[in-house]
């Protein structure tokens, strides 16, 4: 398997700031590759380095095995870059967004109309593919931007953020055509915001944070590395929580985790299935109804917890009740 | 613009990863100079907003000047004050048709329009041609707008037509010209409300200019500014070219001293801010 991205201790300064600090990784080709970090952790900046938007300080970058400090101008003939915005104009239809695009990737007028064709079609936009976007959902937006970036043909799709702001109709619309590309063989670098996202999509996650990588691996991986398995308890009433927090960190001895939003009680264990049992033991014994309890493997969010002692979306973790 | 008069391809036809074509290696500095251009002129003739208001503010202005101030202020030459008007006027709707190209640029980089076309393998500095060559033709359209309005409320001309076209041409020359100055506005601001903020330099210009009065009737301290600054001397030029003369517009010199110098001006201009624009664009942070 050969790599379609190789990062080696990269680095990127804005005056003080260091973007990047000594980022290294590989990306295989023939996958998605999730970088998945809180904001400011470098993400953007590595997908633009990637872009050639900007040039590395130091640092050795080769895409497709084009050294993108040297030659970006060849870099730019292999790549399709998707950014934070939809940055399809409003007052062109779908179709001639992707027509211009794809003739100044180079295609000659005839094939530029042909692929735009393709693309409106993969994306299911060939019926709007003759209204201007700005009737266009943002949604729909989206995805023609996804097409906007791949009309070209290129080897490597970078997508930057790909479903920010999008609803989750939107963002299953948007998932399910990056899977459709990705069955097809086209590479995609992608950030996210959203373990869920890079979860569903990616084979490989990077796990980025203050310019540098974390840990790297399969979704299975990173859960089993770092993370132990996880008891989660959804009270009858909403009045137990704190007390069925306590009780389930008494018998894993570490601390609980209280969402208010789902009413839940989460805990990391390390015997399983041992220590599932005797939680329903305990809130047996003192008569605590639970509407479930169960065993499940860390998520993302409780991984990148783990790693970096921080939650995912930076705020810090929340006072908990014991 | 005929996209949709293409048959409807099938996809098997069509899949553009059926076979991995080889690179391409980019558009041409033209494809992509007309391609960008296209763009923003359709944003501009599409967006309904932006073609009523030109028109509209155009011709406030002009009415304005022409019956609420107009009656006020002598033109010092041979010429009624509509004719002495209509040619100034034409020379600083350049500018102020020109503010939106400044905004439309800082939009285009804030919202990730021009991220993408540097990703491109496109000469990165066709898309600032492509920006300017559309935004001349976009101050040519207001050429045309601000002068049927001119000839309506009473401008005539007094010249032959050559000249007259002449004077057409020197003025969209400088609208080419500012054109980068705006540009280069909108590449330096970051977004299109700063982008619009600085484009407001536009108004000394245009005022202190001898755009709507001659500059004899300003206080002397202001005259050498009035009267040297690329503005006037435009506007010089294509009042002698329309109305006949600069003894009939009742300024110094010949017709050609003001011509030249006015050339001299929209090169120097198109090649200094031509220059800090495409180095700003292509350059790479």
């Amino acid at each position: 398997m050969s790599a379609i991205i190789e990062a080696e201790n990269l680095t990127k300064t804005f005056g003080d700031v260091r973007a990047l600090d000594g980022l290294s990784l590989v990306a295989e080709s023939g996958r998605v590759t999730a970088l998945l970090g809180p904001n400011g952790a470098g993400k953007t900046t590595f997908v633009s380095a990637v872009a050639t938007l900007l040039a590395p300080s130091s640092g050795e970058l080769r895409v497709a095995g084009i050294d993108a400090r040297r030659d970006p101008k060849r870099v730019r003939q292999v790549i399709g870059l998707a950014g934070q915005y939809a940055s399809v104009e409003p007052a062109m239809t779908g179709r001639e967004n992707l027509e211009l695009v794809a003739r100044l990737f180079g295609l000659d007028r005839r094939s530029a109309k042909q692929a735009a064709s393709a693309v409106l079609e993969r994306l299911t936009l060939t019926d709007a593919g003759d209204r201007l976007v700005r009737t266009y959902s943002g949604g729909m937006r989206r995805r023609l931007d996804l097409g906007a970036s791949l009309v070209g043909q290129p080897r490597l799709l970078l997508l930057d953020e790909p479903t920010t702001g999008l609803d989750p109709r939107g963002r299953q619309e948007l998932w399910d055509a990056i899977r459709a590309l990705v069955a097809d063989g086209t590479d995609v670098l992608m950030t996210t915001q959203y373990l869920e996202e890079a979860d569903q999509l990616a084979r490989d996650v990077v796990i980025i944070d203050h310019g540098h990588v974390i840990a790297a691996g399969t979704p299975e991986d990173l859960k089993s590395q770092a993370g132990r398995d996880v008891v989660e308890v959804r009270p009858h009433s909403s009045h137990d929580l704190t007390e069925i927090a306590e009780l389930l960190e008494r018998v894993a001895g570490s601390h609980a985790r209280i969402d208010v939003d789902t009413q839940r009680v989460s805990v990391s264990v390390d015997r399983g299935a041992a220590d599932l049992a005797s939680a329903v033991r305990e809130l047996d014994e003192r008569n605590l109804r639970v509407d479930d309890i169960g065993l499940r493997r860390p998520t993302l969010d409780e991984v990148f917890l783990t790693l970096t002692g921080q939650p995912i979306d930076g705020t810090p973790e929340p006072a908990h009740s014991a | 613009m005929t996209t949709d008069t293409a048959p409807h391809t099938t996809i098997e036809s069509v899949d553009p990863t059926a076979a991995p074509q080889p690179p391409t290696s980019g558009a041409s500095f033209a494809t992509t100079t007309l391609g960008t251009a296209r763009r923003t002129i359709l944003q501009f003739f599409r967006t309904p907003q932006l073609l009523v208001m030109g028109t509209v503010q155009g011709a406030l202005f002009l009415f304005m000047f022409r019956y609420v101030f107009g009656g006020a202020i002598s033109t010092g030459g041979a010429i009624s004050y509509v004719d002495f008007l209509v040619p100034g006027f034409l020379v600083t709707t350049v500018l102020w048709t020109g503010m939106s190209a400044a905004s439309g640029v800082a939009e285009d980089s804030s919202t990730g329009v021009y991220d993408r076309l540097r990703s491109l393998p496109i000469p990165r500095s066709a898309v600032m041609f492509g920006r300017a060559i559309a935004d001349t033709a976009l101050v040519a359209w207001g050429l045309l707008i601000t002068g049927g309005l001119g000839f309506a409320l009473g401008f005539r001309t007094h010249a032959s037509f050559g000249s007259v076209l002449l004077g057409v041409l020197l003025t969209v020359l400088a609208g080419f010209a500012c054109t980068w100055i705006f540009v280069f506005l909108g590449l330096v601001a970051g977004n299109a409300q700063a982008a619009q903020g600085m484009s407001m330099l536009v108004i000394p210009f245009s005022f202190v200019s001898s755009a709507n009065v001659p500059i004899r009737s300003m206080p002397g301290w202001m005259q050498p500014f009035a009267a040297n600054q690329p503005i006037t001397v435009i506007i010089n030029a294509v009042r002698s070219l329309m109305q006949g003369g600069t003894q009939a517009v009742g300024i110094d010199h010949s017709t050609g001293y003001w011509v030249g110098l006015s050339l001299v001006w929209c090169a120097a201009i198109t090649l200094v801010f031509g220059a800090l624009c495409v180095s700003r664009f292509a350059r790479t942070r």
